[in-house]
């Protein structure tokens, strides 16, 4: 086996299809001649698996990324193009097959190792054994504000270098002039000296003959042409006409529908269903007892809505059917105080002696918090189209997992992992809930028993109820302040660790912490939701700072400023935030403002809410000031957009976003119940930007952990009231008001 | 069956009692512009136009609809090769992002320019609140219905559907 090296570029050979394979960036052996009959048409040269050129001068990037609105389709194209000088206006994208040739090492590789490289020593053996372990895991992932960071970063853009180094070099060889002398520009390279020019469709060919690169240069900052700028996004037409197709739209010939209802209580059986279909119930193919769930078939989703509707279904009872959200709130309290008192808690941190020291300590702070299970409640509602037929699994939907999708399917049907074909389409909102294969097995167990294709569609009520959660929480934090109020010592207990890892750390100099979880367990199903375990920690943490600031009787800005002298990017972003919020200025009676700062996924994000709160005890948030340091933003609008979208997503949360369990059930089930922030209720958001030049942060994610501390911070500012459980319309704020007024 | 005029073309569709007008346009007249968000007339996803005012078809019986004209995300633009002013103002703020909701938001969007073609912040946040937007594009999409409302000031085309 060829020793492995990063960005090592090896062989080179015109495949059977016509389609010519010039070298093949991130790994050993040649995966463009695998990949090349998947991606390219006769006359295309596939450069490496990441990008080919047609002979109409196309370069066409290949995304290995679901396009759920973050136009990442857009932004990894422009960091492809950008390292190989290619013309914008004739650059293409298209979707990376679902196929194991496509598993992202690259990404797996920035979870598990960070921004951080392997050691040197390492990389010509684990690199090359990860890519087998990342096949074998599917690793196809859209998620982790990890796009540009990890695949971007390391894949687009080398892969852009790369194609362009040899391009240059194949038109050195042919006109028998030094590289040096030679200018690439707009997918085309020209020797001004002898004013030669050739496209780089008609050199690609000749590139197949050149040796690659092993470490094609990257360009600086200064030289990007095109990252930095905000190309117009290429999903965003057919968005605007209704051509767009997400899963929900596909249309296979002789498709027919489905819906399900599972049971109520998570993870209890069908005891009884009727399946025969009565003579009135038109349009019925099919009443299927899968199980735990129960699905029609019929013509159009809405006789099989209303005919599953009228069916009589028994659910098996468990110990949880009594469960209400109580119950399990205090079987928490309880598995706290009991790892507490056995000292049987999990450890997240551990520095210096805070017990010791929060004896000893000039001021004790003490804060309980409690926060909610939280749905996904993305716009479309789950939905998949299956078609088994002849040993074969054909399968539309929009996922951020789709080998995870294809994986899924292969085991259930016992098939083999290539006779399942995944289309994967434009996701209606993916935040997490989309990485999921629930829905996928659902319709693949459908599908199976009918020789049509189906499409499974959910109603919003299966998908309120039927999500996978933010886990409900609870948290202990204790801090001892000195005689100028800063903090020496610092204690946090809290219920479910998942990832990422470091959300749980307090970013401020505190010489004493003692941070612990524990992990009980629970039946309400647990899932990813936008920004992970940092949707909870943004909030406890900064929220308690806070409190430590009020004790300490000082301004919550200058407070967390001081205490992140180590810290200079931090205190960048907290200065920047300060300054266009207008921090300190006079603010009409019931209004508050309100800061809070995380890091996340790379990128450091800091808030100013501005909140008033009327007579009647309710918060309107009427400005929020963001600032944001990701190292550099390659499309600034895009990354803007996603500030704005996390901000939204997290104040719907943050306002009046409860998931609660009522006789083992989720009690809510569409937006009349599960509200979420509407026009009328969105703040103005100002997102200002800091390109620092700091490895590349994400964009997904970040802002949304930071946006219920800013307000309830505000709120506190405002009223006096620390809002210690989410969600805020759950506080009464009426008297506080009263008060004031 | 019954007959409905969408877009201006005729669609015959075998609706049962009861049956909304989306599941009609999405699965009978392939038409799957205009999306199905919540079922209950909370979201907006699914608003059309009945003889151009804004309505929920998720919750309005198809039967109801028969002899009135119809208007779907695929019926505003002008032309082929011509987008709505709206929908430009829409790639011109870059206002989608996942765009689930977008055909919605735009139908809504274009009732209110219909009546009110200058409207004020206020009067959009009212007009659109029924339309969620779980991307919370809600700044962008104000900013489209501005500058919308600016270029139909300014239009010689005076013609909105």
């Amino acid at each position: 086996m060829k020793k492995w090296t990063r960005r090592a570029f090896i062989g080179a050979g015109v495949l059977a299809s016509g389609a010519v394979v010039i070298g093949i960036a991130i790994r050993p052996g040649n995966r463009s001649s695998k990949v090349a009959g998947l991606i390219a048409d006769k006359g295309e040269t596939v450069m490496n698996i990441w990008l080919k050129i047609s002979p109409d001068n196309t370069v066409t990037a290949i995304i290995p990324h679901a396009e759920m609105g973050q136009g990442v389709h857009t932004t990894l194209a422009m960091m492809l193009a950008d390292e190989m000088d290619a013309d914008w206006s004739k650059v293409k994208f298209q979707e990376a097959p679902v196929d194991k040739e496509y598993a992202n090492y690259i990404l797996a590789k920035g979870f598990i190792a960070g921004d951080a490289s392997f050691p040197k020593f390492l990389e010509g053996t684990i690199d090359g054994v990860f890519l087998t372990a990342v096949k074998s895991m599917n690793f196809q992932i859209t998620g982790g504000s990890a796009s540009v960071r990890f695949t971007g970063q390391q894949g687009m853009r080398i892969a852009g270098a790369a194609a362009k180094s040899m391009l240059l070099q194949a038109a050195a060889d042919s006109w028998q002039v030094p590289v040096d002398e030679l200018k690439a520009q707009n997918s085309t390279i020209s020797h001004p000296a002898s004013n030669r020019s050739a496209t780089y469709a008609e050199l690609a060919p000749a590139a197949a003959q050149v040796k690659a690169p092993t470490r094609p240069k990257l360009k600086t900052q200064e030289e990007f042409t095109i990252m930095g700028t905000s190309k117009p996004r290429f999903d965003i037409p057919a968005k605007v006409t209704g051509e767009a197709q997400f899963g929900m739209d596909v249309q296979v010939p002789g498709m027919k529908y489905a819906t399900i209802k599972a049971s109520p209580v998570f993870g209890s059986k069908v005891k009884s269903v009727d399946t025969m279909i009565s003579s009135s119930q038109q349009g019925v193919n099919k009443i299927l007892n899968l199980g735990n769930a129960v699905a029609v078939i019929a013509d159009g989703y809405w006789q099989a809505k209303t005919t599953l509707d009228g069916l009589p279904i028994e659910f098996e009872s468990s110990e949880n059917n009594g469960l209400s959200q109580a119950d399990i709130i205090n079987g928490y309290k309880k598995d706290m105080d009991t790892a507490l008192e056995e000292d049987d808690l999990e450890l997240h941190f551990k520095k210096g002696d805070a017990a010791a020291e929060l004896e000893g300590a000039e001021t004790l702070v003490e804060a309980e918090y409690e926060l909610p299970f939280l749905a996904h409640a993305t716009m479309e509602p789950m939905n998949c189209t299956a078609w088994v037929h002849d040993g074969k699994c054909e399968i539309w939907c929009g996922s951020q997992n789709p080998l995870g999708v294809k994986a899924a399917a292969a085991k259930l049907l016992d098939i083999d992992f290539d006779q399942v074909t995944v289309h994967n389409q434009l996701l209606g909102g993916g935040f997490g809930r989309r990485s999921e294969t629930d829905v996928i097995e659902q319709a693949v167990l459908i599908a199976k028993e009918v020789d049509f294709p189906v499409k499974l569609i959910w109603s919003r009520e299966e998908d309120t109820q039927h999500d996978v959660y933010r886990e409900a929480t609870l948290s202990r934090m204790k801090a001892g302040l000195d005689k100028s109020g800063n903090p020496v010592a610092y204690t946090h207990q809290f219920i479910f660790k998942h990832h990422p890892p470091e959300a749980a750390d307090v970013p401020y100099d505190i010489p004493n912490q003692l941070i612990q979880y524990s992990n009980p367990t629970t039946y309400v199903p647990w899932g990813n939701w936008r920004s992970v375990d940092h949707s909870t920690h943004g909030f406890l943490t900064e929220s308690f700072i806070d409190e430590l600031a009020f004790a300490a009787k000082q301004d919550p800005f200058i407070y967390r400023k001081n205490l992140s002298k180590n810290n200079p990017r931090f205190q960048a972003v907290l200065d920047l935030v300060k300054e266009k919020s207008g921090w300190g200025t006079a603010l009409p009676a019931n209004w508050g403002r309100g800061i809070a700062i995380a890091q996340s996924f790379g990128t450091i994000v800091a808030e100013v809410a501005e909140v008033e709160i009327s007579v009647e005890g309710k918060v309107k948030v009427h400005r929020v000031v963001c600032a944001v340091d990701a190292g550099f933003a390659i499309h600034p609008d895009g990354f803007i957009a996603q500030m704005e979208s996390g901000i939204i997503y997290g104040l719907a949360a943050a306002m009046t976003g409860e998931i609660t369990i009522e006789n083992g059930a989720v009690a809510q089930s569409n937006f009349n119940n599960y509200p979420v922030t509407r026009m009328d209720e969105a703040p103005k958001i100002e997102t200002h930007i800091i390109n620092s030049g700091n490895p590349p942060g994400g964009g997904g994610e970040p802002s949304t952990p930071v946006i219920a501390p800013a307000v309830t911070n505000a709120i506190f500012n405002a009223t006096g009231i620390r809002i210690r459980q989410l969600p805020i319309s759950k506080n009464d704020l009426r008297e506080a008001i009263r008060k004031t007024t | 069956m019954i007959t409905l005029a969408i877009n201006g073309k005729e669609f015959e569709v075998d609706a049962p009692a009861g049956m909304p007008l989306l599941w009609a346009i999405r699965e009978q007249c392939g038409l799957t512009g205009t999306k199905f968000g919540c079922g209950i007339a909370q979201c907006g996803a699914c608003t059309v136009h009945l003889d151009g005012q804004a309505i929920r078809s998720c919750i309005t019986p198809a039967t109801s609809a028969e002899g009135k004209q119809i208007t779907t995300i695929e019926g505003i633009a002008p032309d082929k090769d011509t987008l709505h002013i709206v929908q430009q103002a829409w790639i011109e703020e870059q206002t989608p992002q996942c765009g689930y909701c977008q055909s919605g938001q735009i139908m809504s969007a274009l009732a209110l320019l219909n009546t009110n073609p200058a409207p004020s912040e206020e009067e959009i946040d009212a007009a659109m609140s029924g339309n969620i937007c779980r991307c919370g594009m809600y700044g962008r999409i104000k900013s489209a219905i501005k500058r919308a409302s600016e270029s139909l000031q300014s239009s010689t085309t005076p013609e909105i559907i």
